[in-house]
C-alpha cells in the first residue's frame, strides 16, 4: 500500500518537471531604442467582443502605429480580483515602467483619480468619464489627467435612423442598461435619429412611431438583480415591437431577434459597442454603431512621448469624411447584413446629412414630462446634451430611478 | 503508516495533483509553469509593499471564513454569506454618510461605523435564520435570494437615494474624506486595525469552537440537531447564535472594505469573498486551524497573479484554476482516504 502511494507521488513529481521543461521560455528581448511604455487597465477580459476588447485593439493600434509598448491587465473590478483596487494596479504597471496610464471605465473613475492626485509625474487618461471637463459638473484640475470619449449621440442616432427605415409594425424598444445621465442620452439619441427618418425618410408622422425604453438596471445580466435581458427582449419581441436597440455590454437582443427570426418573424437587432458584433448573427443585425479608440489614444500618447501632453477633455465624434476610417474617425456605423437596400440608402443619406451640419439636438424639443428642454430654433449645448435630466417627450419608459 | 502521517501525505499528493492540473493548462497556454509559479510569487512576496497588500486582501477572507466556521460547525451551509457581507458596506456606509459631517472624532465615528457593519451583516444572516428555523425555507435558497437581494439594494443605493454630484457611476458613492479611513501602515495600504481585527476574530473563533462548552454544544447541534435536543440543548437558540455570529463577521469584512479598501460602497462592494470563503471553508475541511494559513495562501495567489497579464501576456483566471483544482483535488483525497481508512479498520477488524 505504502510502495503504491510513494509511486504515484514520484510519478506525479516526474511528469510536473517534464511538463515544466516543456514549457516555453518567455524571455523578452531588450530592443535597442527604449519604447515609450503605457499601461492600460481593462474593466472586463481583454477579449470580449465588447467595450474592453474595443480599448485593447486600441492599444494594440497605438503599439503598432508609435512603436510604443503596452502593458496591460484586464479584469480590473473587485469581484474578479478580490482585495485589489485600479489604483494599486496602475501603480503595479509604473513599477514596470510604464509612463502613462489608462483606466477604460466609468468604474474606475475613484481610482484614476486618486491615481492621477498621488503621481502628478504619470499621465493619465480616464476613458468615458467628464472628469477634465472645465465645463463640467465634476472638474477635477489634474495637469497630468485628461478624459475621453465617443460622441456616441451619433452612433445612436444612425442605428435609430436604422430601425425607424425597418420596422414594419412602427414600434422600436430599447433595452437599456441603469439609468444615468450617459445612458438617457444615448437612449434619447437613437429616438431623435428615428424620429427623423421615421418623418423625412418614410413621410409618416412621428406620433404613430412607438419607441420604448426598458432599463434592465444594470450593464449585463445579474440573475436575480437585474430584469433578464433575454426576457425583456423578447416581451418586445412579443409584444409587436419587431427592432429592439440594444444599449447594454452583452449580446441578448441579437440572439433572441435571432431566435424569432428562425421561427419566421421578422424582427431585427441592433447591437452596440464593438465593430464586428454584427457577426454573431447577421441575418438579423442591421448594423452596429461602435467605438473606435486608436486614433484619440494615439494622440494622447504621442504627446505624452514628445512631452507636449496638456490636460484636455475629449468628446470625440465621427470623423464625417468617411465615418469608418480606422485611423481618424472616433465613432463609427457598421452597416449590417439585415438592413435592406432601400434602408441602408436612407441611413448613408442620413449620414450624409449629419456630415452637412444636421443636427437633432435642436428645438423645439421638450422633455418627457413636457416641460421646455429646447425652445425653437435653440441648439442644445454639450453640457445639456451631457447631462439631459430627463428621456425626451415622445419616448415611453422610466426617466429617474424609481425612488 | 500511521493516520496521522497519512493525513499529511494525502494533502501533499492533493497539492500536487492541482499543480500538475494547472501547470498542465499553462503549457496548453504556451507559457512556462516554473516562470508563471515565479512571477505569481515574486508579485506577491517579491517586496513589503506586496506583502502588504497581500494582507489586505487576506483580512476580509479569513474574517469571512471566519464566520463560516461557525455555520459550518452547527452543520449549517451559509451561502447567504455574500449578501451578508454586502449588508455590512451598506451599514458602515450609512453611518459614515450620517456622521461624516458631524463634530464627532474620526475614531469614533469609524468605530460605530464598523460596528454597524457587524450589526447589518448579523442582521442579514438572522433573516436567513429565521427563514430557516421558523419558515421551513432551506438556508441555502434563503440564503441565495438574499444575496441577490442585497446587491440589488446596493445598485440602487448607488444609483438612487446615495447617488454621487453629476452622474451616477459604477464607481460607487463619492469616496469619504481620508480622516475617516482606518490609518494605514507607513506607505502601504495595510490598516494595522483591519489586520488586528482579523487575527483576533480567527483567534477567537478558534477557542470557541475548540475551547468552550458552547462550542462543543454547537457541534452537537450540527451533527444531529434532534439528538442535541433530545439531551436537552436547544437546537434552535444555537443555530440562530450560529448565524448571527457568522454574519457578524461578514458584516466586519463588509465593514473592513468599505473603511480600509474601498473608501466608499461599489457594486461589487463584496468582491466575491462569500464564494471564496465557502471554497477555503471546504479546502481546510471546516478546521479553524488551518483557516488563517490557507486563506493567506488564497490572498497570495490573488494578488500575485496580477503579474500574469502584465509580465507574460497570460490570462489570470489562472490563480482561480489553481485555487478550484486544490479545493477539487482535496475534495477528491478526501474521499480516497475515507475509503483507505475504511479498509485499514476492515482489515484490523479481521485480524
Amino acid at each position: 500500500m505504502k510502495r503504491f502511494w510513494w509511486l504515484l507521488v514520484a510519478a506525479l513529481v516526474l511528469a510536473g518537471m517534464v511538463l515544466s521543461a516543456c514549457g516555453k521560455s518567455s524571455t523578452p528581448t531588450p530592443e535597442a531604442k527604449q519604447p515609450f511604455v503605457f499601461g492600460m487597465l481593462l474593466v472586463g477580459p481583454y477579449n470580449d467582443h465588447g467595450w474592453s476588447q474595443a480599448h485593447y485593439e486600441a492599444g494594440k493600434y497605438v503599439e503598432q502605429k508609435l512603436g510604443a509598448q503596452m502593458l496591460y491587465v484586464d479584469k480590473v473590478n473587485p469581484a474578479d480580483r478580490p482585495g485589489t483596487t485600479a489604483e494599486q494596479l496602475a501603480e503595479d504597471l509604473v513599477s514596470k515602467g510604464a509612463k502613462l496610464i489608462i483606466f477604460n471605465s466609468d468604474d474606475m473613475k475613484d481610482a484614476a483619480l486618486a491615481f492621477a492626485k498621488k503621481h502628478p509625474d504619470v499621465y493619465v487618461i480616464h476613458a468615458s468619464g467628464d472628469v477634465s471637463w472645465k465645463e463640467g459638473k465634476d472638474y477635477h484640475d489634474l495637469s497630468n489627467l485628461s478624459s475621453v470619449m465617443g460622441k456616441m449621440i451619433y452612433g445612436k442616432m444612425m442605428a435609430g435612423c436604422a430601425a425607424a427605415m425597418t420596422t414594419d409594425t412602427g414600434q422600436i424598444g430599447y433595452l437599456g442598461p441603469l439609468i444615468n445621465d450617459e445612458t438617457r442620452r444615448l437612449a434619447s439619441s437613437a429616438y431623435l435619429g428615428a424620429k427623423y427618418c421615421w418623418e423625412h425618410y418614410r413621410g409618416k408622422d412621428p406620433k404613430d412611431l412607438k419607441f420604448k425604453v426598458t432599463w434592465i438596471g444594470f450593464w449585463f445580466n445579474i440573475p436575480g438583480v437585474t430584469s433578464d435581458p433575454t426576457q425583456v427582449a423578447d416581451d418586445f419581441f412579443n409584444s409587436g415591437y419587431d427592432v429592439v436597440i440594444s444599449g447594454i455590454d452583452t449580446t441578448e437582443a441579437l440572439v433572441e431577434a435571432k431566435k424569432f427570426h428562425d421561427q419566421g418573424k421578422n424582427v431585427y437587432a441592433v447591437p452596440y459597442d464593438f465593430k464586428d458584433a454584427c457577426s454573431e448573427a447577421p441575418s438579423v443585425c442591421l448594423g452596429v454603431p461602435y467605438f473606435n479608440w486608436g486614433p484619440s489614444y494615439l494622440k494622447l500618447i504621442q504627446a505624452a512621448q514628445d512631452g507636449k501632453w496638456q490636460s484636455t477633455f475629449m468628446w470625440v465624434g465621427p470623423d464625417w469624411k468617411d465615418i469608418n476610417n480606422p485611423d481618424t474617425s472616433a465613432i463609427g456605423f457598421e452597416i449590417g447584413d439585415a438592413l435592406n437596400d432601400k434602408a441602408s440608402d436612407a441611413v448613408t443619406t442620413f449620414i450624409d446629412e449629419l456630415a452637412n451640419g444636421l443636427n437633432l439636438w435642436t428645438g423645439p424639443l421638450n422633455l418627457q414630462d413636457g416641460t421646455v428642454y429646447l425652445r425653437d430654433g435653440e441648439k442644445a449645448t454639450d453640457q445639456q446634451i451631457w447631462y439631459l435630466p430627463q428621456l425626451l417627450e415622445g419616448m415611453e419608459g422610466q426617466s429617474v430611478q424609481q425612488q | 503508516m500511521n493516520e496521522r502521517n497519512a493525513n499529511l501525505l494525502f494533502a501533499t499528493i492533493a497539492i500536487l495533483v492541482a499543480l500538475v492540473f494547472t501547470s498542465f493548462v499553462l503549457v496548453l497556454a504556451g507559457a512556462s509553469p516554473v516562470a508563471a509559479y515565479w512571477y505569481i510569487l515574486k508579485g506577491s512576496l517579491g517586496s513589503w509593499t506586496k506583502v502588504a497588500d497581500v494582507l489586505v486582501a487576506w483580512v476580509p477572507l479569513l474574517l469571512v471564513t471566519t464566520g463560516l466556521l461557525i455555520t459550518f460547525a452547527a452543520g449549517l451551509w451559509n451561502i447567504g454569506i455574500e449578501g451578508q457581507i454586502v449588508l455590512g458596506g451598506i451599514f458602515t456606509t450609512w453611518v459614515l454618510r450620517l456622521l461624516q459631517h458631524s463634530a464627532m472624532a474620526p475614531g469614533l465615528i469609524l468605530f460605530l461605523a464598523i460596528a454597524a457593519g457587524a450589526l447589518g451583516g448579523a442582521l442579514w444572516a438572522v433573516l436567513a435564520g429565521v427563514l430557516k428555523v421558523y419558515g421551513g425555507v432551506n438556508e441555502i435558497f434563503g440564503g441565495l435570494g438574499l444575496d441577490f437581494v442585497a446587491v440589488a439594494l446596493t445598485l440602487w443605493l448607488i444609483f438612487g437615494p446615495w447617488k454621487r454630484p453629476g452622474i451616477g457611476s459604477m464607481s460607487g458613492t463619492e469616496p469619504f474624506p481620508e480622516s475617516l479611513w482606518l490609518p494605514t501602515l507607513g506607505h502601504t495600504r495595510l490598516s494595522l486595525w483591519a489586520l488586528l481585527l482579523g487575527i483576533v476574530s480567527i483567534a477567537l473563533v478558534y477557542f470557541l469552537l475548540s475551547g468552550t462548552y458552547f462550542g462543543l454544544k454547537l457541534k452537537a447541534v450540527g451533527k444531529n440537531p434532534r439528538a442535541a435536543y433530545l439531551l436537552g440543548i436547544p437546537a434552535t437558540r444555537y443555530l440562530m447564535s450560529a448565524f448571527l455570529l457568522s454574519g457578524l463577521f461578514a458584516g466586519l469584512a463588509g465593514a473592513v472594505q468599505v473603511t480600509a479598501v474601498y473608501h466608499r460602497l461599489i457594486p461589487a462592494i463584496s468582491s466575491g469573498y462569500g464564494w471564496l470563503g465557502l471554497m477555503v471553508s471546504m479546502l481546510i475541511n471546516f478546521q479553524p486551524a488551518w483557516a488563517a494559513p490557507v486563506t493567506l495562501f488564497f490572498a497570495i495567489l490573488n494578488i500575485g497573479s496580477i503579474q500574469l497579464p502584465i509580465v507574460l501576456q497570460l490570462d489570470s483566471s489562472l490563480s482561480g484554476v489553481l485555487q478550484g483544482a486544490l479545493v477539487l483535488s482535496f475534495l477528491l483525497m478526501a474521499g480516497v482516504r475515507q475509503k483507505w481508512v475504511a479498509r485499514l479498520r476492515a482489515e484490523e477488524g479481521e485480524a
